[in-house]
């Protein structure tokens, strides 16, 4: 080969710095306009530079009430989070062996991933309302619904989570080496003592890499969420109801808060993961390495 | 952690007395630890898509009224769709000319997602040869993935509005006399939006398949004397095509049953099949939108498996 790097390189890094530039251009664009001034509009030029819109949106005096939508946004992130690391930890350990209905969940889990949002939103509605007329028919005229944001709404972010956990976690144990455990049986540790003192330890920086998306992805969903919640809003559904009747730079400011959140707990988990990465290295033995 | 705790918690071993059976005091069979295993998420993916769907089908052969749903079988969900369409011919109805105008966006898309994620993931996979920065760049591309879409819609605002950077800077250079109306609220500002939200699900399935490429292949067509394009055409992108199929099928899907992206960038002008499942719930016609649901499935499960004709995606995961 060449010596150098050919042509292509610089060609296709000014792509890619293009590329990026196209992605966060436009965001960084909103976060600075939501430090408008309290003249300011949804445009640049800048009328000035403030935190009057951010301090209006947490005064509650704005266009929603963001103090009761953002801790249902939380309250759903972090059991979609619990629930989806749970869940497709256990079941990434079951794809490690075979099991009758292997294929019946594996294609679940793809089909839930790409079987458009809007279907699997309504079809979760159809069912709760279902759910409700045989309810109000046989046992209570009163009762309301059964939906919302703990019963149908966590349903709908699971669908949406769950393959991603999964997917994960094949990737996990693709490379991971059984005689460890093997190892571990060997010296006389119960099922639940392997998988608490090796496997966990070894696969915990992708398990948080799982819960990591379990939160993000329940915390920005929209099309899921859109018939499936019930009668409250998300975060992010308030934020889409705004975009029809905006004229101020509230909304701005509420994107910025939304992610800001998303880019706190993104860091905490990269944080956390790069540091258990480190320990690992630090502590883990290379004991045959030299062998194979 | 006692002994007893950790008997309890075992999913080897039978946790307390209730199901212990006498013949075999200690362990359970394979076969039921990966059904306690798998079986919960199983049953959230039964609850909350599989059941779903088939009432969605069901639903969508209900009767309806103003008020509520009519459980008898009536075609009427799909006849009201299709209203008027016979009448038309040759000319297309709206529900066809909506579903055409759907497939044209989702080509666009896809084609500028399949160019600009093949180039990224290229760069990725074989110009940055330090892990540190590979890694580094990838998390780059990954991180807008992980916050709200609807934001990262409305910042296009600023830019694309009447009175937008884009506007008044080309305003400015006098390169135009009056902003450019058809910036935002647009069908291009539709497939601009898109691309920047889903350009992410081509990029990381091409990547994958393009990082498991042995290297020593790209060496030895080289050493056969092949060029830089003929290595690209006939070893990379052959290598590279599971990756390209996933991608594919990931924002061809997002993007047939999108009505948010549609709505808000088209400033809900756009008709679009997502967009018509949207408007039929809202006013409480949930038969019709099953049926539009029902439609809007058939013809993304046939494009995924003209699709998955090419790869075995199993094989692939």
């Amino acid at each position: 080969m060449k010596e150098g790097r050919p042509r292509s390189f610089y060609v296709l890094a000014i792509f890619f710095a293009g590329y990026v530039l196209f992605l966060y251009g436009p965001m960084i664009a909103i976060y600075v306009l939501s430090f408008q001034g309290p003249q300011g509009g949804l445009t640049f030029p800048m009328n000035g530079v403030s935190t009057f819109w951010i301090a209006k949106l947490f005064q509650g005096t704005g266009i929603v009430d963001l103090g009761a939508a953002f801790r249902r946004s939380l309250l759903l992130g972090i059991i979609v989070m619990i629930v989806t690391v749970v869940l497709s930890v256990a079941a990434g350990m079951a794809f490690r062996r075979r099991f009758k209905a292997q294929s019946l969940l594996f294609y679940s889990a793809i089909a839930s991933l790409i079987v458009p949002s809007i279907i699997t939103s309504l079809g979760i509605s159809l069912e709760f309302r279902i759910i409700d007329d045989l309810i109000k028919a046989h046992w209570n005229e009163n009762f309301e619904t059964s939906m919302g944001l703990l019963t149908s709404g966590l349903g709908a972010h699971l669908t949406w989570t769950l393959p991603f956990g999964l997917l994960i976690m094949f990737a996990i144990f693709n490379r991971f080496d059984p005689r460890l455990e093997e190892a571990a049986r060997d010296l006389g540790a119960t099922p639940w003592q392997t998988f608490r003192h090796v496997v966990l330890p070894i696969i915990l920086p992708s398990v948080i890499g799982i819960g990591l998306f379990g939160f993000t992805l329940s915390w920005d969903e929209l099309a899921r969420s859109s018939q499936a919640i019930g009668a409250v809003n998300t975060l992010p559904l308030d934020l889409q109801g705004l975009t029809t009747t905006v004229t101020n730079p509230d909304i701005y400011a509420l994107g910025t808060v939304i992610s800001a959140v998303s880019f706190t707990v993104i860091t905490l988990a990269l944080g956390t993961i790069h540091m258990l990465n480190k320990r690992q290295a630090a502590k883990g033995s290379d004991a045959g390495k030299g062998l194979v | 952690m006692s002994e007893e705790v950790l008997q309890q918690a075992s999913p080897g071993l039978i946790p307390g007395s209730g199901t212990a059976r006498a013949a075999k005091p200690t362990r359970l069979s394979p076969s039921f630890i990966s059904w306690l295993q798998a079986g919960p998420m199983m049953l959230v993916f039964l609850a909350f898509f599989l059941i779903p769907l088939v009432f969605v089908v069901i639903v969508s052969f209900w009767d309806y009224n103003e008020y509520q749903l009519l459980p008898a079988f009536s075609g009427r969900g799909y006849t009201d769709t299709f209203e008027g369409c016979i009448a038309q011919l040759p000319d297309l109805c709206t529900i066809g000319k909506t579903y055409v105008k759907t497939l044209k966006l989702c080509f666009m898309v896809w084609a500028i997602t399949l160019f600009i994620g093949f180039w990224v993931a290229y760069f990725l996979a074989f110009h940055v040869k330090s892990k540190t920065w590979q890694m580094g760049l990838s998390l780059l591309c990954t991180i807008p993935f992980w916050t709200s879409n609807v934001i990262r819609m409305i910042a296009w605002i600023p830019l694309l509005g009447r009175n937008g950077l884009v506007n008044s800077g080309l305003v400015k250079t006098g390169l135009i006399n009056h902003p450019l109306e058809w910036l935002l609220f647009s069908e291009f500002s539709v497939v601009l939006a898109l691309v920047h939200l889903f350009t992410f699900f081509m990029v990381v399935p091409i990547f994958n398949s393009m990082i498991r490429i042995d290297k020593s292949l790209i060496e030895a067509a080289y050493d056969a004397g092949a060029t830089g394009f003929q290595t690209l055409v006939n070893v990379i992108i052959p290598l590279a095509k599971p990756g390209i199929v996933i991608g594919s099928i990931f924002v061809i899907t997002i993007v047939m049953g999108d009505f948010i992206t549609i709505g808000v960038m088209g400033g809900q002008q756009i008709a679009a099949a997502g967009k018509i499942i949207e408007t039929r719930v809202n006013a409480l016609q949930f038969p019709a939108a099953a049926a539009n649901a029902v439609i809007l499935l058939v013809i993304t499960f046939l494009i995924i498996t003209m699709m998955s004709r090419i790869v075995d995606i199993k094989k692939e995961l």
